[in-house]
């Protein structure tokens, strides 16, 4: 297990590096000069000049580059053009929020998705599987954002049952969690049912069967928990997607994360924000896709091996 | 965002024999009839026919101009003569959902071009040729994919600005590893059959190989794949508009339109549901017929 895990970790040097390359070519890639671009308005030669001796654009790139990233990973990414606070401290604390939804949102999404899974394959063309199939491809084609506006007007308008945005109680964060979680749910349901119908179809299945274990314990002992093992990678991608998007229902139900922290810096064009917010959000979601490698890797061996 | 989920599990199963079986079976029309005989996909093809119909035909079938409106009428719900209703400005939802269709369209067709030339080049050069190319220009997808896709052509939009071309050019390379990466495992099994050693053998260039015999061999996997990802592009496409970094007023675009009625959300529903319902409608459409290609391609890619 050691093995594997140092093998992965050197795995994600280059895609670090890839990363940083990525983050760092955003000031660059804005056409025109990023200075005139991201200076307000009404700024005068002189604020326009510290800009740029701020953002070091008259110094070679590789060197620009160098000192990107070592300021990085000192944990030094500039200062944001409007607030002038650091942006690292304030996308730390925007993440953190973020995460906490993420993960309420994978959690409803993993029991949800896993139950409808496990029902629709143990009623395998039935009514009862058809009805799971097609709402679960509806859920996946419903738009986030408008659900959110669907829940709200009929929670928050009609029913009144819940506040339409903004933090408080837990019941701010009802209906985004519904909203972040739902095509996870749906995912996650369709991906359960189909590695459940393989696993049922196996060899071992049929002799637990003939051994008169009772139905129940084959599903839930020896069926499920090897449907599971594949469940665990969707489940690891699924938290990318959520992640990405948290930045639109952050911002319908204006909500203090990361997504609407980034939205509202490219509204204002505060492109440190929006830099540093990208790079936060890259490297949660590689550092989740390797725990969620290593777990797997944990819980079937093969991989370890191959 | 979430078919993106179904296209990255897509890209983990086709085996090299059963494409091939299923590029023959295309070839003799015999995958028509199984689509069609699957309710379910003959119900996502019919969506998606309307769709398009609509999309094409919007300048004749629409009763009204999309972009002029009558204050007076503003914010009207359902009646005779706007049968949806109007908007804040007066204009018909009709007309607008009809335009909106088209832009929809031209965004989806445009964006899917893209990032299948991409993606299918990137797939097959890297799985065709192996060694450092693979490893290198996987690597670059490794750091794609580092990105969740929203936010990746959210970013994109960010830098370029909002707009027709820049939204294209954003969820087409948000699209691209997903495509690259399901052509390279296509290519990965077929580079090892024997008419392919054959082809080498007489002489073939390595260009004619490609294009030749590897290139149909991913034809079915990539039928599925563009069915699928239609539905995602249309909604990230709309989801971009709605925050107000895709299509720009006035142009007629569902996700816009949302945008525009959300102030008015809990005064007149009407102008919020119309819209979102719509892109719900198109986006199950596609991925019922994406699910029903998948199933009458290659049964052995099922999901």
């Amino acid at each position: 297990m050691l093995r594997y895990t140092l093998r992965r970790l050197v795995q994600l040097v280059p895609v670090l590096i890839g990363v940083s390359i990525m983050t760092f070519a955003i000031l660059h890639a804005i056409p025109g000069d990023p200075i005139a671009v991201m200076a307000p308005a009404d700024a005068s030669e002189e604020d326009i000049a510290g800009l740029r001796a701020e953002f070091g654009l008259d110094q070679p790139l590789p060197i620009q580059y160098l000192k990107y990233v070592g300021n990085a990973v000192q944990g030094n990414l500039g200062r944001s053009l409007r607030t002038r606070d650091p942006v690292a401290e304030t996308l730390w604390r925007r993440l953190q929020f973020t995460i906490q939804l993420t993960i309420a949102s994978v959690v409803l999404g993993v029991i949800l998705g896993v139950v409808l899974g496990v029902v629709a394959a143990t009623h395998h063309n039935t009514w009862i599987d058809n009805t799971i199939m097609v709402t679960s491809l509806t859920l996946l084609s419903v738009p986030g954002f408008w659900l959110s506006l669907m829940l709200l007007l009929l929670f928050a308008g009609t029913l009144r049952w819940l506040p339409s945005g903004g933090t408080g109680g837990p019941q701010h964060l009802v209906l985004p969690v519904i909203v972040i979680s739902h095509g996870a749910a749906a995912v996650i349901a369709r991906f359960t049912r189909s590695s459940m119908l393989e696993v049922i179809r196996q060899d071992y299945i049929r002799t637990a069967r003939a051994n008169g274990i009772p139905e129940r314990l084959v599903v839930y002992r020896h069926a499920l928990r090897n449907a599971l093992n594949p469940v665990i990678t969707i489940v690891g991608l699924q938290f990318g997607f959520l992640l990405g998007g948290s930045a639109i229902v952050e911002t319908i139900f204006a909500l203090p994360g990361i997504g609407r922290l980034m939205v509202n810096a490219i509204y204002t064009r505060d492109y440190p924000v929006i830099q540093g917010g990208i790079l936060f959000i890259a490297l949660t979601f590689v550092l989740v896709n390797l725990l969620t490698d290593l777990v797997y890797a944990i819980v079937n061996p093969r991989i370890r091996y191959s | 965002m979430t078919s993106e989920a179904i296209d990255r599990v897509v890209t983990t199963a086709p085996a090299a024999p059963d494409t091939e079986l299923a590029a023959r079976r295309a070839l003799r029309g015999e995958w028509l009839r199984r689509l069609l005989r699957n309710r379910a996909a003959a119900a996502g093809l019919v969506i998606v026919v309307l769709f398009v119909l609509v999309a094409t035909l919007a300048d004749v079938l629409s009763p009204y101009d999309p972009y002029v409106g009558k204050l007076s009428e503003r914010l009207q719900g359902p009646s005779p003569a706007h049968w949806l209703g109007t908007d804040a400005l007066g204009r018909d939802m009709v007309a607008r959902l009809m335009h909106g269709a088209r832009s929809s369209l031209q965004i989806q067709l445009a964006t899917i071009g893209f990032a299948l030339f991409l993606g299918t080049t990137w797939g097959l050069v890297s799985g065709y040729f192996g060694g450092w190319v693979d490893d290198l220009s996987m690597r670059i997808i490794d750091v794609l994919l580092a990105f969740p896709g929203i936010l990746l052509a959210i970013t994109i939009v960010a830098v370029l600005g909002a707009g027709f071309g820049n939204i294209i050019l954003a969820i087409g390379i948000a699209s691209l590893p997903g495509l690259a990466r399901l052509v390279r495992g296509v290519v990965l099994g077929l580079r090892e059959l024997e008419y392919i050693e054959a082809a080498r053998a007489i002489g073939e260039s390595h260009v004619s190989i490609m294009f030749r015999y590897v290139l149909p061999g991913t034809i079915a996997p990539l039928t599925v794949a563009a069915s699928l990802r239609m539905a995602s592009v249309l909604l990230s496409a709309s989801a971009l508009s709605f925050l107000g970094l895709g299509v720009l007023p006035p142009t007629p675009e569902w996700g816009a339109m949302l945008s525009d009625a959300r102030d008015y959300m809990f005064s007149s529903p009407h102008a919020t549901t119309i819209p979102g319902l719509a892109i719900t409608i198109v986006v199950v459409g596609f991925n019922l017929l994406g699910d029903g290609l998948r199933d009458a391609l290659d049964p052995k890619m099922r999901v």
